[in-house]
């Protein structure tokens, strides 16, 4: 059952030979035990989430089921959740109980679907190894020495190692798809505005944007069906007409046009990586697609881009934080300043500081027009890059990081090392495109590989349905680490 | 040496909206400490803020009413600085493109006509207040005002005296509430001044130092700190000494401006695009719909005036400050068009005597304009005189009070007739049958034969006692002009 797609749980739940109750008892005690040794969860609050898989049950009961009702799903804890912890992986929020629930949990609350728990991430999502958590580092399940990337690594660490079914992530510059591909499981971060920001701590507020993680495309498509949708309380929120993500998935690949990046497959991708990247695309030839070269000469450019504006916005985002009306204030101080420097400098870590000062520096007076200006200006031809790429192609694939999961402790202390090792994902956020990263094999030390799968704007059918037609064809989405 | 005083003005209006400017909470006035600040308002985690269309309605019509542009798209921005009262640690307002952008304001002092140009109006955040007292060394903090929409309307360093300075600041808080934009309530600090005040030599080209006095909520506060502001400068320049900018509050109680912060200590805010609101474009239609919905403005109204009735410049200033005033008298005249100026006196004369008293505006006046109109066509057609006419409106004031209700609220017209009746039952027509007249002076004269001798000796004086004793015989009833007529008439046969 653990390795039950969310359609197969679905069934389960409706034809009775199951309850949510149940089904919600067994992740409880799956994600207990193994969270001590994982620590995916920073939250796990057992009589909730079973008096919410009681109110599924008595949904079902009375046939007002949807395809997700009574399944449980991790949510990421910087959704906002009524009645809940919601962290952000911070000291600074480290007290915060919601007094309210963001848009996506108020979806997935409608639908009847169980909050199985608040899952860990890097502080204030800033982070690609989850080792910058107030909550300490989750471990990859494949191999515990090693990160499972970040910022969503608590969401991937859980459904890879089977802790939940499905769970939720946000994505700034790979945060949902770098942990996916660290931890081999599929993850989506759709078009900038399809998701509601609304009550999702933010970081930076032009980037940010959640997703579904899960195990297989078929059941991306299911959480996005139901993530996905206008909110007038977000002023980027897209008004579109609904859709349901799952309708092309079974569509056949013949004549479907891959743009490969020649940026992409350069020095800086390791031989394990490209290789199983290779193999991948290798596969897609024998479904009928074919490939062509594009060019993305501007992808060079997404990492500074993105270090001057995330920390920008990022810098303004956090200002709220001060200690006045809640989370962390420091228990000593002299006078109002002393108040805000001491919470501030006791209640962040240290790379949410270094990308505050990095925020604070580009926006200052005689350096805005320099950095944040500029790099307005770059975002716009990474963009286009892109633009120009999909007049030849349908979908464009690489890897979604250049390396398999590195060790814990290996580059935390080098951040630009780290930052490096977003360099695929981050263009994708810049120019607000779909992407998502879905299993394609192992690599060195048996740790999974990710192929990333970037679309047009508002393509996440067809990206869904590209990624389907492999999954059939492929088993490296049902391989499970072992616990 | 002769100095000029330069002054610039900083105007903060809260616009009339129901909701936040970003969220839905009430901006209504006085409820409990924070009951009006809702989770956008108290910036917690994750919430966004959603511009108020009724915000953008009104920056606009002021834009339209002042002759500006109308920019789009317009951009939010965010201007960052910490402070208990600023929940999102940084205020959300307009730098680079502000939704208005220009325009101009006449103003009139005394018979000079002046024009005051706008830099521009944006839209911005109110931010909450910080209570000093009452938490025993701590501060309280209510949020209340947290995201009340204000729109900042900031004029060229255009004008040259105090005076001048509140005439503006007067003309723009007629105006705004003209257009209905704002309540211009100062008390509740819907209207607030901030005033850029810098010295120069007579004929110097170039500006001087400026310092910048903030938050002035009375116009009594602008004009007295812009005076004392001035004189320090003055004083510190003729002393040898230079102008430091500043920042400067104003202190009623002691009538003096103190520094609050200098230029060197000025922060930088890190103003950058509000990436949670999308550049604000406005569609052509709108505009013209905003145009459309634009009331007839003071000064077109003030022009009108004066050329249809031939009135002052300031009367029709005094007529037009005010929306209010100005309905009034439009609706008054248009009864008694024959007679604009007796109009215009008794509307910026007895009546506002009256409201006053009772602290009544206009529009809450018991009288309505058709009563006032049949009154004063009484004193033109010489039915009653200026002086009993005053005591019929003392009498038709007390009776109209009773209803209590406002003229404008009323849709009976029972009442139209209050001046006519009042006269009529008590019997104060004037007496201008002029049989009953020649009797009354011949009783007079008959009676009063040492000032007739007197009159006819030269004393000019003799004849206003006889006039006098003719006014009392008729208990103020006759006509003053028929009785001087026909007693100089007699007298002098």
């Amino acid at each position: 059952m653990l390795n039950f797609s969310l359609k197969q749980l679905s069934t389960l739940l409706t034809t009775k030979r199951i309850s949510s109750t149940e089904l919600t008892g067994e992740f409880l005690k799956r994600s207990r035990a193994l969270n001590a040794d994982y620590n995916a969860f920073i939250t796990i609050d057992e009589e909730t989430s079973l008096a919410q898989a009681r109110a599924a049950d008595a949904m079902i009961a009375s046939g007002q089921a949807g395809p997700l009702t009574g399944i449980p799903v991790a949510q990421k804890d910087i959704f906002c959740t009524k009645g809940w912890l919601t962290t952000c992986g911070s000291k600074m929020l480290s007290n915060f109980v919601s007094p309210y629930d963001a848009h996506v949990v108020e979806r997935f609350n409608a639908i009847g679907a169980v909050n199985i728990g608040k899952t860990n991430m890097d502080e204030f999502a800033m982070g690609s190894s989850n080792e910058t958590s107030f909550y300490g580092p989750v471990k990859n399940p494949w191999d515990i020495t090693a990160v499972p990337g970040g910022s969503s690594g608590g969401s991937a660490c859980a459904v890879a190692a089977r802790m939940a079914p499905a769970a939720t992530g946000t994505d700034t510059g790979g945060s949902i798809r770098q942990p996916a591909a660290l931890c081999g499981i599929s993850g989506l971060k759709p078009t900038y505005g399809l998701v509601s920001r609304y009550g999702m701590v933010a970081f930076a507020s032009s980037l940010d944007q959640g997703g579904p993680m899960a195990k297989s495309a078929e059941d991306l498509a299911l959480m996005l069906n139901v993530m996905a949708g206008f909110d007038a309380r977000d002023s980027t929120s897209l008004m579109r007409e609904p859709e349901d993500y799952a309708r092309d998935l079974e569509r056949p690949l013949e004549g479907l046009r891959i743009g490969l990046p020649r940026e992409y497959f350069v020095k800086e991708i390791n031989d394990d990586v490209a290789r199983a990247v290779e193999n991948a695309i290798a596969e897609y030839h024998k479904l009928g697609a074919e490939t062509v070269e594009v060019s993305l000469p501007n992808t060079k450019l997404s990492v500074p881009v993105y270090y001057v504006l995330a920390p920008a916005e990022a810098s303004s985002n956090l200002s709220r934080f001060d200690g006045v009306r809640y989370g962390y204030r420091a228990p000593e101080y002299a006078d109002l300043n002393d108040m805000y420097c001491k919470s501030r400098a006791q209640g962040f870590g240290a790379e949410v500081k270094r990308r505050i000062l990095i925020g604070t520096y580009v926006l200052s007076h005689g350096y805005y027009d320099a950095y944040y200006v500029q790099a307005q200006k770059l975002r716009r031809l990474v963009a286009q890059d892109f633009a120009e790429a999909f007049k030849q192609c349908d979908v464009i694939m690489g890897p979604t990081s250049p390396t398999v999961a590195f060790d814990l402790g290996e580059r935390i202390s080098d951040p630009v090392q780290m930052y490096l090792s977003d360099a695929y994902t981050i263009a994708v956020n810049l120019a607000g495109l779909p992407g998502m990263s879905i299993p394609a094999g192992f690599g060195n030390k048996g740790r999974p590989v990710g192929l990333h799968i970037v679309g047009n704007y508002f393509a996440e059918a067809k990206m869904l349905n590209v990624a389907h037609q492999y999954q059939k064809t492929t088993d490296w989405h049902m391989s499970m680490p072992n616990s | 040496m002769q100095w000029e005083i330069v002054i610039g003005l900083e105007v903060h209006t809260q616009l009339s909206t129901q909701s936040k400017i970003f969220s839905g909470a009430s901006t209504a006035f006085g409820a409990a400490p924070n009951a009006e600040a809702c989770a956008v308002d108290l910036a917690l985690p994750g919430v966004l803020p959603v511009l108020n269309r009724g915000a953008v309605d009104r920056a606009i019509r002021f834009g339209l009413a002042v002759g500006a542009k109308v920019n789009s798209p317009s951009i939010f921005a965010r201007k960052n600085y910490f402070y208990p009262d600023l929940p999102k640690g940084y205020q959300i307002s307009q730098y680079e493109l502000p939704v208005v952008e220009g325009g101009t304001v006449t103003i009139h002092v005394g018979e000079m006509e002046k024009t005051i140009r706008l830099v521009r109006a944006h839209l911005e955040e109110d931010a909450g207040k910080s209570l000093h007292e009452d938490f025993h060394g701590m501060t309280g903090i209510d949020l209340n005002r947290a995201g009340t929409p204000l729109l900042e309307i900031v004029s060229e360093p255009d004008m040259r005296s105090s005076q001048e300075a509140v005439t503006y600041a007067k003309m723009v808080h007629s105006l705004v509430r003209w257009i209905g934009i704002c309540d211009g309530n100062m008390q509740e600090g819907s209207f607030r001044c901030d005033a850029n005040v810098s010295v120069r030599p007579h004929g110097s080209e170039r500006l001087g130092t400026r310092c910048e006095i903030k938050n002035l909520n009375s116009f009594r506060f602008l004009e007295k700190a812009i005076d004392y502001e001035a004189r320090r400068q003055i004083e510190i320049l003729e002393d040898g000494g230079t102008i430091q900018q500043q920042t400067r509050l104003y202190d009623p109680d002691k009538d003096e401006t103190r520094a609050m912060r200098s230029k060197e200590d000025a922060q930088d805010y890190r103003y950058f695009p509000d990436p949670d609101l999308l550049p604000l474009e406005i569609a052509e239609s709108w505009i013209a719909k905003a145009k459309s919905g634009l009331p007839e403005l003071p000064e077109q109204m003030r022009v009108r005036l004066e050329r249809e009735y031939g009135l002052s410049s300031y009367d029709t200033s005094a007529l037009t400050a005010d929306r209010e005033i100005a309905e009034y008298y439009d609706a008054t005249v248009a009864k008694l068009p024959s007679d604009p100026k007796l109009c215009a006196n008794w509307i910026m004369g007895e009546l506002p005597a009256y409201l006053n008293d009772e602290a009544k505006s206009f529009d809450s006046c018991p009288l309505s304009p058709v009563q006032l109109a049949q009154l004063l066509m009484r004193i033109k057609d010489g039915t009653i005189s200026g002086k009993i006419a005053k005591e019929v409106f003392k009498q038709m004031w007390s009776k109209a009070a009773q209803t209590a209700t406002a003229w404008k609220n009323r849709d009976s017209k029972l009442d139209d007739n209050l001046a006519d009746q009042i006269i009529e039952s008590q019997g104060l027509k004037q007496i201008s049958d002029s049989g009953e007249l020649e009797s009354l002076i011949d009783g007079v004269i008959a009676a009063n034969v040492k000032s007739v001798e007197e009159f006819k000796a030269g004393k000019e004086k003799a004849f206003n006692a006889l006039v006098g004793q003719v006014m009392k015989a008729a208990r103020g009833k006759a006509n003053p002009a028929q009785v001087n007529e026909i007693m100089r008439r007699k007298l002098e046969a």
